[in-house]
Protein backbone atom coordinates (compact mmCIF):
# COMPACT_ATOMS: atom_id res chain seq x y z
CA UNK A 1 0.00 0.00 0.00
CA UNK A 2 1.26 3.27 -1.12
CA UNK A 3 1.86 6.09 2.04
CA UNK A 4 -1.12 8.55 1.97
CA UNK A 5 -0.65 11.14 -0.18
CA UNK A 6 -1.05 14.10 2.71
CA UNK A 7 1.73 12.32 5.53
CA UNK A 8 4.67 14.30 5.80
CA UNK A 9 3.35 16.97 2.95
CA UNK A 10 2.74 19.58 5.69
CA UNK A 11 4.12 21.61 8.56
CA UNK A 12 2.92 23.83 11.72
CA UNK A 13 6.12 26.52 11.46
CA UNK A 14 3.94 28.60 14.35
CA UNK A 15 2.10 28.56 16.90
CA UNK A 16 0.66 31.65 19.62
CA UNK A 17 -1.03 32.08 22.37
CA UNK A 18 -3.59 35.73 23.32
CA UNK A 19 -3.71 36.70 26.45
CA UNK A 20 -5.72 34.25 28.46
CA UNK A 21 -8.07 34.88 31.30
CA UNK A 22 -10.34 37.45 31.98
CA UNK A 23 -9.01 40.29 29.07
CA UNK A 24 -12.25 42.93 28.95
CA UNK A 25 -10.18 45.50 27.71
CA UNK A 26 -9.87 42.77 23.72
CA UNK A 27 -12.52 41.84 21.39
CA UNK A 28 -12.69 38.25 19.93
CA UNK A 29 -11.11 39.80 16.73
CA UNK A 30 -8.60 41.21 18.64
CA UNK A 31 -7.22 37.85 20.82
CA UNK A 32 -7.40 36.23 17.52
CA UNK A 33 -5.69 38.78 16.36
CA UNK A 34 -2.87 38.86 18.57
CA UNK A 35 -2.20 35.00 18.81
CA UNK A 36 -2.12 35.25 14.72
CA UNK A 37 0.61 38.44 15.11
CA UNK A 38 2.48 35.69 17.49
CA UNK A 39 1.91 32.76 15.72
CA UNK A 40 3.82 34.33 12.86
CA UNK A 41 6.23 35.77 14.39
CA UNK A 42 7.03 32.31 16.45
CA UNK A 43 7.44 30.76 12.98
CA UNK A 44 9.41 33.85 11.03
CA UNK A 45 6.77 34.19 8.58
CA UNK A 46 5.63 38.24 7.47
CA UNK A 47 2.03 38.79 8.00
CA UNK A 48 1.88 39.39 4.00
CA UNK A 49 3.20 36.16 3.11
CA UNK A 50 -0.29 34.64 4.84
CA UNK A 51 -2.80 33.72 1.43
CA UNK A 52 -5.36 31.27 3.33
CA UNK A 53 -7.08 31.77 6.33
CA UNK A 54 -9.21 29.45 8.23
CA UNK A 55 -11.05 30.31 11.33
CA UNK A 56 -14.00 28.58 13.09
CA UNK A 57 -16.79 30.62 15.37
CA UNK A 58 -17.55 32.86 18.26
CA UNK A 59 -20.86 32.58 20.15
CA UNK A 60 -19.51 35.77 21.94
CA UNK A 61 -19.36 37.73 18.49
CA UNK A 62 -21.32 35.72 16.39
CA UNK A 63 -20.52 37.30 13.25
CA UNK A 64 -22.31 35.35 9.94
CA UNK A 65 -19.30 35.33 8.06
CA UNK A 66 -16.55 35.42 11.13
CA UNK A 67 -13.69 34.35 8.16
CA UNK A 68 -14.19 37.28 5.91
CA UNK A 69 -14.50 39.46 9.02
CA UNK A 70 -11.14 38.20 10.62
CA UNK A 71 -9.36 38.62 7.49
CA UNK A 72 -10.91 42.20 7.08
CA UNK A 73 -9.31 42.71 10.37
CA UNK A 74 -5.90 41.63 10.09
CA UNK A 75 -5.86 43.37 6.73
CA UNK A 76 -5.43 39.99 4.62
CA UNK A 77 -7.12 39.22 1.28
CA UNK A 78 -6.58 35.72 1.38
CA UNK A 79 -7.52 33.37 -1.81
CA UNK A 80 -8.02 30.34 0.63
CA UNK A 81 -10.21 30.82 2.98
CA UNK A 82 -13.11 29.63 5.37
CA UNK A 83 -15.44 29.43 8.63
CA UNK A 84 -15.46 25.78 9.68
CA UNK A 85 -18.23 24.84 12.50
CA UNK A 86 -18.08 21.36 13.84
CA UNK A 87 -17.49 22.69 17.37
CA UNK A 88 -14.56 21.55 19.65
CA UNK A 89 -13.34 19.36 16.82
CA UNK A 90 -12.44 22.29 14.67
CA UNK A 91 -9.44 23.22 15.16
CA UNK A 92 -7.82 19.86 14.21
CA UNK A 93 -10.55 19.76 11.16
CA UNK A 94 -9.03 23.49 10.41
CA UNK A 95 -5.54 21.47 10.46
CA UNK A 96 -6.61 18.79 7.99
CA UNK A 97 -7.72 21.30 5.65
CA UNK A 98 -5.14 23.73 5.96
CA UNK A 99 -2.52 20.83 5.45
CA UNK A 100 -4.71 19.65 2.09
CA UNK A 101 -4.46 23.34 1.16
CA UNK A 102 -0.81 23.70 1.23
CA UNK A 103 -0.14 20.28 -0.28
CA UNK A 104 -2.23 21.01 -3.65
CA UNK A 105 -1.14 24.35 -4.11
CA UNK A 106 -4.35 26.10 -3.17
CA UNK A 107 -2.69 28.35 -0.89
CA UNK A 108 1.39 28.86 0.45
CA UNK A 109 0.65 29.80 4.26
CA UNK A 110 -2.10 29.34 5.92
CA UNK A 111 -3.21 31.04 9.38
CA UNK A 112 -5.91 29.13 11.27
CA UNK A 113 -7.24 30.81 14.39
CA UNK A 114 -9.57 30.37 16.67
CA UNK A 115 -11.09 32.07 19.98
CA UNK A 116 -13.28 34.55 22.06
CA UNK A 117 -13.79 36.63 24.65
CA UNK A 118 -16.17 34.34 26.24
CA UNK A 119 -15.54 35.24 29.41
CA UNK A 120 -16.14 38.92 29.63
CA UNK A 121 -17.88 39.16 26.32
CA UNK A 122 -20.93 37.21 27.22
CA UNK A 123 -22.25 37.51 31.02
CA UNK A 124 -22.40 34.41 32.78
CA UNK A 125 -26.52 33.93 32.47
CA UNK A 126 -25.80 34.82 28.39
CA UNK A 127 -23.14 32.27 28.15
CA UNK A 128 -25.17 29.08 29.81
CA UNK A 129 -27.75 30.34 27.46
CA UNK A 130 -25.72 30.05 24.44
CA UNK A 131 -23.87 26.66 25.24
CA UNK A 132 -27.79 25.80 26.33
CA UNK A 133 -28.95 26.48 22.00
CA UNK A 134 -26.52 23.25 21.86
CA UNK A 135 -29.68 20.33 22.36
CA UNK A 136 -32.13 19.68 19.72
CA UNK A 137 -34.67 22.65 19.75
CA UNK A 138 -38.19 20.94 20.12
CA UNK A 139 -36.92 17.19 21.28
CA UNK A 140 -33.87 18.52 24.05
CA UNK A 141 -34.48 21.96 25.04
CA UNK A 142 -38.03 21.73 26.45
CA UNK A 143 -36.57 19.35 29.61
CA UNK A 144 -33.82 21.99 30.55
CA UNK A 145 -30.87 20.39 29.95
CA UNK A 146 -27.43 22.18 28.96
CA UNK A 147 -23.91 20.80 27.94
CA UNK A 148 -23.05 19.65 31.20
CA UNK A 149 -25.96 17.97 31.88
CA UNK A 150 -25.00 15.88 28.59
CA UNK A 151 -21.85 14.87 29.07
CA UNK A 152 -22.75 14.15 33.00
CA UNK A 153 -25.26 11.62 31.13
CA UNK A 154 -22.18 10.42 29.79
CA UNK A 155 -20.65 10.28 32.29
CA UNK A 156 -22.65 8.27 34.77
CA UNK A 157 -23.48 5.84 31.92
CA UNK A 158 -19.32 5.15 31.77
CA UNK A 159 -19.09 4.74 35.27
CA UNK A 160 -22.26 2.59 35.59
CA UNK A 161 -20.89 0.38 33.14
CA UNK A 162 -16.96 0.17 33.61
CA UNK A 163 -17.36 0.67 37.61
CA UNK A 164 -15.44 3.52 38.02
CA UNK A 165 -15.06 5.42 41.21
CA UNK A 166 -16.22 9.24 41.51
CA UNK A 167 -12.76 9.92 42.58
CA UNK A 168 -11.09 8.16 38.91
CA UNK A 169 -13.03 11.65 37.14
CA UNK A 170 -11.71 14.26 39.91
CA UNK A 171 -8.23 12.87 39.40
CA UNK A 172 -7.98 14.07 35.97
CA UNK A 173 -9.10 17.63 37.17
CA UNK A 174 -6.27 17.36 39.67
CA UNK A 175 -3.95 16.12 37.59
CA UNK A 176 -5.00 18.45 34.71
CA UNK A 177 -4.40 21.76 37.28
CA UNK A 178 -1.22 20.32 37.87
CA UNK A 179 0.02 20.70 34.65
CA UNK A 180 -1.10 24.49 34.39
CA UNK A 181 0.72 25.32 37.08
CA UNK A 182 3.65 24.89 34.99
CA UNK A 183 2.39 26.95 31.99
CA UNK A 184 2.96 30.54 31.99
CA UNK A 185 -0.07 31.41 30.51
CA UNK A 186 -2.47 28.91 32.15
CA UNK A 187 -5.71 30.94 33.49
CA UNK A 188 -5.70 28.80 36.50
CA UNK A 189 -2.99 28.09 38.28
CA UNK A 190 -3.74 27.40 41.84
CA UNK A 191 -2.76 23.91 43.01
CA UNK A 192 -6.27 21.33 43.60
CA UNK A 193 -7.06 18.32 45.08
CA UNK A 194 -9.55 15.24 45.02
CA UNK A 195 -11.24 16.99 48.02
CA UNK A 196 -11.68 20.35 45.84
CA UNK A 197 -13.55 18.77 43.21
CA UNK A 198 -15.50 16.59 45.23
CA UNK A 199 -16.73 19.71 47.25
CA UNK A 200 -16.78 22.03 44.10
CA UNK A 201 -20.51 23.37 43.71
CA UNK A 202 -22.53 20.40 41.94
CA UNK A 203 -23.35 21.27 38.19
CA UNK A 204 -25.21 18.35 36.77
CA UNK A 205 -24.40 15.05 39.24
CA UNK A 206 -21.63 13.37 38.78
CA UNK A 207 -19.98 16.46 37.77
CA UNK A 208 -18.94 19.52 40.08
CA UNK A 209 -17.38 22.87 38.79
CA UNK A 210 -14.16 21.70 39.06
CA UNK A 211 -15.40 18.78 36.39
CA UNK A 212 -15.91 21.00 34.27
CA UNK A 213 -13.64 23.43 31.89
CA UNK A 214 -13.23 27.11 32.31
CA UNK A 215 -14.99 30.04 30.53
CA UNK A 216 -12.08 32.08 29.29
CA UNK A 217 -10.92 35.08 26.93
CA UNK A 218 -8.73 33.25 24.74
CA UNK A 219 -7.57 33.15 21.24
CA UNK A 220 -4.59 30.26 19.59
CA UNK A 221 -3.26 30.27 16.17
CA UNK A 222 -0.95 28.48 14.32
CA UNK A 223 0.73 28.68 10.75
CA UNK A 224 0.49 25.77 8.44
CA UNK A 225 2.77 25.61 4.94
CA UNK A 226 4.27 23.17 3.11
CA UNK A 227 6.82 20.61 4.33
CA UNK A 228 9.19 21.93 1.87
CA UNK A 229 9.79 25.29 3.53
CA UNK A 230 11.13 23.27 6.95
CA UNK A 231 14.47 24.20 6.43
CA UNK A 232 14.07 28.37 6.63
CA UNK A 233 12.03 28.90 9.29
CA UNK A 234 12.94 30.51 12.62
CA UNK A 235 11.28 27.85 14.47
CA UNK A 236 11.48 23.55 14.57
CA UNK A 237 8.36 22.61 12.82
CA UNK A 238 6.18 20.31 13.42
CA UNK A 239 4.88 17.50 10.80
CA UNK A 240 1.54 16.43 9.71
CA UNK A 241 1.16 12.81 9.98
CA UNK A 242 -1.48 11.69 10.40
CA UNK A 243 -5.26 13.02 10.16
CA UNK A 244 -8.64 11.74 10.60
CA UNK A 245 -12.18 12.49 11.71
CA UNK A 246 -15.71 10.85 12.60
CA UNK A 247 -18.72 12.58 12.76
CA UNK A 248 -21.59 10.53 14.27
CA UNK A 249 -24.31 12.94 15.28
CA UNK A 250 -24.77 16.17 17.19
CA UNK A 251 -27.87 15.66 19.46
CA UNK A 252 -27.20 13.04 22.54
CA UNK A 253 -30.63 11.79 21.61
CA UNK A 254 -29.08 10.58 18.44
CA UNK A 255 -26.06 9.18 19.39
CA UNK A 256 -25.31 5.76 18.04
CA UNK A 257 -24.53 4.44 22.10
CA UNK A 258 -23.57 6.32 25.08
CA UNK A 259 -20.39 4.66 25.72
CA UNK A 260 -18.79 4.46 21.94
CA UNK A 261 -17.91 7.47 20.12
CA UNK A 262 -16.34 8.49 16.68
CA UNK A 263 -12.76 8.82 18.78
CA UNK A 264 -11.91 5.62 17.80
CA UNK A 265 -12.73 5.37 13.99
CA UNK A 266 -10.95 9.20 13.66
CA UNK A 267 -7.97 8.17 15.60
CA UNK A 268 -7.55 5.07 13.50
CA UNK A 269 -7.83 7.14 9.81
CA UNK A 270 -4.99 9.04 11.83
CA UNK A 271 -3.12 6.12 12.86
CA UNK A 272 -3.28 4.24 8.98
CA UNK A 273 -1.98 7.78 7.26
CA UNK A 274 0.79 8.07 9.73
CA UNK A 275 1.46 4.06 9.26
CA UNK A 276 1.69 4.69 13.37
CA UNK A 277 0.00 3.03 15.89
CA UNK A 278 -0.99 4.26 19.75
CA UNK A 279 2.49 2.37 20.54
CA UNK A 280 4.17 5.12 19.22
CA UNK A 281 2.55 8.10 20.87
CA UNK A 282 4.75 9.94 23.26
CA UNK A 283 2.23 12.13 24.55
CA UNK A 284 -1.46 13.06 24.42
CA UNK A 285 -3.29 16.30 24.34
CA UNK A 286 -6.92 14.99 24.63
CA UNK A 287 -10.08 17.48 24.36
CA UNK A 288 -11.24 17.47 27.91
CA UNK A 289 -14.32 19.62 28.21
CA UNK A 290 -14.77 17.40 31.23
CA UNK A 291 -13.17 15.41 33.70
CA UNK A 292 -14.82 12.21 32.16
CA UNK A 293 -13.93 13.18 28.40
CA UNK A 294 -10.28 12.41 28.49
CA UNK A 295 -10.64 9.09 30.27
CA UNK A 296 -13.22 8.03 27.65
CA UNK A 297 -10.45 9.12 24.45
CA UNK A 298 -7.76 7.93 25.83
CA UNK A 299 -9.21 4.63 25.64
CA UNK A 300 -11.34 5.42 21.87
CA UNK A 301 -7.82 5.89 20.33
CA UNK A 302 -6.02 2.99 21.29
CA UNK A 303 -4.29 4.59 24.64
CA UNK A 304 -6.20 2.38 26.98
CA UNK A 305 -8.59 -0.86 27.00
CA UNK A 306 -12.04 -0.22 27.51
CA UNK A 307 -13.34 0.93 30.93
CA UNK A 308 -9.32 1.41 31.89
CA UNK A 309 -8.61 4.58 30.56
CA UNK A 310 -8.64 6.27 34.47
CA UNK A 311 -5.63 3.96 35.20
CA UNK A 312 -3.44 6.16 33.68
CA UNK A 313 -4.22 9.31 35.86
CA UNK A 314 -4.61 6.58 38.98
CA UNK A 315 -1.00 5.11 38.46
CA UNK A 316 0.49 8.81 37.32
CA UNK A 317 1.22 7.25 33.65
CA UNK A 318 -0.72 10.73 32.37
CA UNK A 319 1.56 13.09 34.30
CA UNK A 320 4.14 15.40 32.96
CA UNK A 321 6.79 12.86 34.38
CA UNK A 322 4.99 10.03 33.58
CA UNK A 323 5.11 7.68 30.50
CA UNK A 324 1.89 8.82 28.85
CA UNK A 325 1.83 12.43 30.02
CA UNK A 326 -1.87 13.46 28.96
CA UNK A 327 -2.77 17.89 28.39
CA UNK A 328 0.60 18.49 29.24
CA UNK A 329 -0.66 22.26 29.21
CA UNK A 330 -3.35 22.04 31.49
CA UNK A 331 -6.17 21.36 29.11
CA UNK A 332 -9.29 23.46 28.96
CA UNK A 333 -10.02 22.22 32.60
CA UNK A 334 -7.16 24.58 33.68
CA UNK A 335 -5.15 26.63 30.49
CA UNK A 336 -8.30 27.92 28.91
CA UNK A 337 -11.16 27.39 27.36
CA UNK A 338 -12.51 29.78 24.87
CA UNK A 339 -15.03 27.92 22.29
CA UNK A 340 -13.04 26.42 19.37
CA UNK A 341 -9.71 27.66 20.51
CA UNK A 342 -10.29 24.90 23.76
CA UNK A 343 -9.28 22.04 21.16
CA UNK A 344 -6.97 24.52 19.32
CA UNK A 345 -4.23 25.07 22.60
CA UNK A 346 -3.83 21.51 22.24
CA UNK A 347 -2.12 21.37 18.66
CA UNK A 348 -0.28 25.06 20.16
CA UNK A 349 1.12 22.70 23.15
CA UNK A 350 1.76 19.50 21.09
CA UNK A 351 3.75 21.55 18.54
CA UNK A 352 5.65 23.04 21.56
CA UNK A 353 6.34 19.85 23.50
CA UNK A 354 8.13 18.19 20.13
CA UNK A 355 10.54 21.04 19.62
CA UNK A 356 11.67 19.85 23.51
CA UNK A 357 11.67 23.62 24.69
CA UNK A 358 9.24 23.77 27.37
CA UNK A 359 11.61 23.79 30.60
CA UNK A 360 9.81 22.61 33.52
CA UNK A 361 7.09 21.36 31.66
CA UNK A 362 9.28 19.59 29.14
CA UNK A 363 7.88 15.98 28.78
CA UNK A 364 11.05 13.43 28.29
CA UNK A 365 10.18 11.61 25.17
CA UNK A 366 8.56 14.05 22.38
CA UNK A 367 8.92 12.93 18.89
CA UNK A 368 5.22 11.97 18.54
CA UNK A 369 2.08 13.42 19.49
CA UNK A 370 -1.63 13.19 19.43
CA UNK A 371 -4.21 15.53 19.37
CA UNK A 372 -7.81 14.80 19.73
CA UNK A 373 -10.61 17.35 19.60
CA UNK A 374 -14.01 16.54 19.84
CA UNK A 375 -17.73 18.68 19.52
CA UNK A 376 -20.94 18.69 20.25
CA UNK A 377 -21.50 15.96 22.84
CA UNK A 378 -18.65 13.41 21.69
CA UNK A 379 -20.45 14.24 18.54
CA UNK A 380 -17.50 15.41 16.22
CA UNK A 381 -14.41 14.07 16.61
CA UNK A 382 -10.58 14.97 14.71
CA UNK A 383 -7.65 13.64 15.58
CA UNK A 384 -4.37 14.87 14.65
CA UNK A 385 -0.37 12.95 15.08
CA UNK A 386 2.86 15.30 15.02
CA UNK A 387 5.85 14.56 14.84
CA UNK A 388 8.83 16.49 15.48
CA UNK A 389 10.15 14.88 11.81
CA UNK A 390 8.66 13.14 8.95
CA UNK A 391 7.86 9.27 9.13
CA UNK B 1 -44.55 7.94 16.61
CA UNK B 2 -43.57 8.24 12.76
CA UNK B 3 -42.36 4.74 11.33
CA UNK B 4 -40.44 4.40 8.05
CA UNK B 5 -42.87 2.58 5.50
CA UNK B 6 -39.82 1.22 3.73
CA UNK B 7 -38.18 -0.76 6.45
CA UNK B 8 -40.52 -0.13 9.48
CA UNK B 9 -38.34 0.99 11.65
CA UNK B 10 -39.66 4.31 14.06
CA UNK B 11 -37.87 7.36 12.83
CA UNK B 12 -37.41 9.66 16.09
CA UNK B 13 -36.79 12.80 16.16
CA UNK B 14 -39.26 12.73 12.74
CA UNK B 15 -37.78 14.26 9.75
CA UNK B 16 -38.21 13.57 5.96
CA UNK B 17 -36.53 10.42 5.62
CA UNK B 18 -35.22 7.51 7.61
CA UNK B 19 -31.75 7.68 8.96
CA UNK B 20 -30.82 4.14 8.47
CA UNK B 21 -32.74 3.07 4.65
CA UNK B 22 -32.79 6.60 3.55
CA UNK B 23 -36.52 6.17 2.36
CA UNK B 24 -38.59 8.73 2.45
CA UNK B 25 -42.21 7.70 2.92
CA UNK B 26 -43.81 7.05 6.60
CA UNK B 27 -46.83 6.54 8.62
CA UNK B 28 -47.42 7.55 12.25
CA UNK B 29 -47.96 4.40 15.05
CA UNK B 30 -48.97 4.38 18.72
CA UNK B 31 -46.17 2.98 21.02
CA UNK B 32 -46.49 1.97 24.47
CA UNK B 33 -44.88 4.88 26.51
CA UNK B 34 -43.08 2.34 28.42
CA UNK B 35 -39.35 2.15 28.29
CA UNK B 36 -36.09 2.31 31.28
CA UNK B 37 -33.75 4.86 31.97
CA UNK B 38 -30.19 4.49 29.29
CA UNK B 39 -28.55 7.24 31.36
CA UNK B 40 -29.66 10.34 33.44
CA UNK B 41 -28.45 13.01 35.82
CA UNK B 42 -29.73 15.49 38.47
CA UNK B 43 -29.66 18.88 37.45
CA UNK B 44 -28.56 21.37 40.15
CA UNK B 45 -27.53 24.09 37.59
CA UNK B 46 -30.22 24.87 35.50
CA UNK B 47 -29.77 26.11 31.95
CA UNK B 48 -31.79 29.52 32.17
CA UNK B 49 -33.89 30.90 35.22
CA UNK B 50 -36.75 29.81 33.62
CA UNK B 51 -35.75 25.85 34.83
CA UNK B 52 -33.91 27.43 38.28
CA UNK B 53 -37.44 26.82 40.41
CA UNK B 54 -37.33 23.29 39.06
CA UNK B 55 -33.91 22.60 40.39
CA UNK B 56 -32.75 19.83 41.29
CA UNK B 57 -34.37 17.77 38.59
CA UNK B 58 -33.48 14.57 36.46
CA UNK B 59 -32.79 14.49 33.07
CA UNK B 60 -33.06 11.34 31.51
CA UNK B 61 -31.98 9.49 28.36
CA UNK B 62 -35.01 7.01 28.28
CA UNK B 63 -35.35 3.85 25.36
CA UNK B 64 -38.84 3.27 24.45
CA UNK B 65 -39.90 -0.61 24.31
CA UNK B 66 -40.29 0.27 20.87
CA UNK B 67 -36.67 1.15 20.40
CA UNK B 68 -35.77 5.03 19.95
CA UNK B 69 -34.22 6.88 22.43
CA UNK B 70 -35.99 10.23 23.90
CA UNK B 71 -35.16 13.08 26.20
CA UNK B 72 -37.45 13.86 29.08
CA UNK B 73 -37.23 14.83 32.90
CA UNK B 74 -38.07 11.87 35.17
CA UNK B 75 -40.62 13.49 37.39
CA UNK B 76 -43.26 12.46 40.57
CA UNK B 77 -42.06 12.54 44.32
CA UNK B 78 -39.45 9.33 43.79
CA UNK B 79 -37.91 10.72 40.56
CA UNK B 80 -34.45 11.49 42.57
CA UNK B 81 -34.30 7.64 43.60
CA UNK B 82 -33.71 7.18 39.87
CA UNK B 83 -31.23 4.55 38.20
CA UNK B 84 -30.00 3.28 35.39
CA UNK B 85 -32.37 0.46 34.38
CA UNK B 86 -34.97 1.86 35.94
CA UNK B 87 -38.61 1.19 34.30
CA UNK B 88 -40.42 4.24 33.28
CA UNK B 89 -43.83 4.96 32.05
CA UNK B 90 -44.98 8.07 30.07
CA UNK B 91 -46.78 10.86 31.41
CA UNK B 92 -47.94 14.21 29.41
CA UNK B 93 -47.20 17.83 31.27
CA UNK B 94 -48.66 20.68 30.84
CA UNK B 95 -46.42 23.48 29.78
CA UNK B 96 -48.01 27.11 28.88
CA UNK B 97 -51.45 28.68 28.23
CA UNK B 98 -52.28 26.90 25.03
CA UNK B 99 -52.75 23.30 26.48
CA UNK B 100 -49.21 22.25 25.07
CA UNK B 101 -48.31 18.75 26.70
CA UNK B 102 -45.24 17.10 26.87
CA UNK B 103 -44.46 13.74 26.96
CA UNK B 104 -42.58 13.11 30.21
CA UNK B 105 -41.46 9.97 32.30
CA UNK B 106 -41.96 8.54 35.76
CA UNK B 107 -40.47 5.64 37.64
CA UNK B 108 -43.45 2.61 37.14
CA UNK B 109 -43.01 -0.80 38.63
CA UNK B 110 -40.53 -3.50 38.03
Amino acid sequence: MSPHPLRNKAIIAGVGESEIGKVPHMTGLGLNAQAARRALDDAGIAMDEVDGLLTAYSLSEPYPMLGSVLAEYLGLRPRYGASIITGGATPAVMLSHAAQAVATGQAEVVLVTAGENRATGLSRDRAVQALSAFGHPYFEDPYGPHIPGFYAMIARRYMHDYGVAREDLARVSVQTRAHACRHPNAHMRVPITIEDVLRSKPIAEPLNLLDCCLISDAAGAFVVTSAERAGDLKAKPAYLLGAGEMHTHEHILAAPSLIEFGAKQSAEQAYRMAGLGPGDVDFAELYDCFSVVPIIEAEEVGLAAPGEGAALWRDGRAALEGTLPINTHGGMLSHAHAGAAGGLFGIVEAVRQLRGAEGERQVKRHEVALVHNEGGILSSHATVILGNQPV
Amino acid sequence: MQRCAACGRLRFPPGYLCRECHGADSDWVEVSGRGTIASFTVMHRAPTPAYAARAPYVLALVDLQEGPRMMANVIGEDALQAAIGDPVEVVFEARGEDGFKLPQFRRAAR
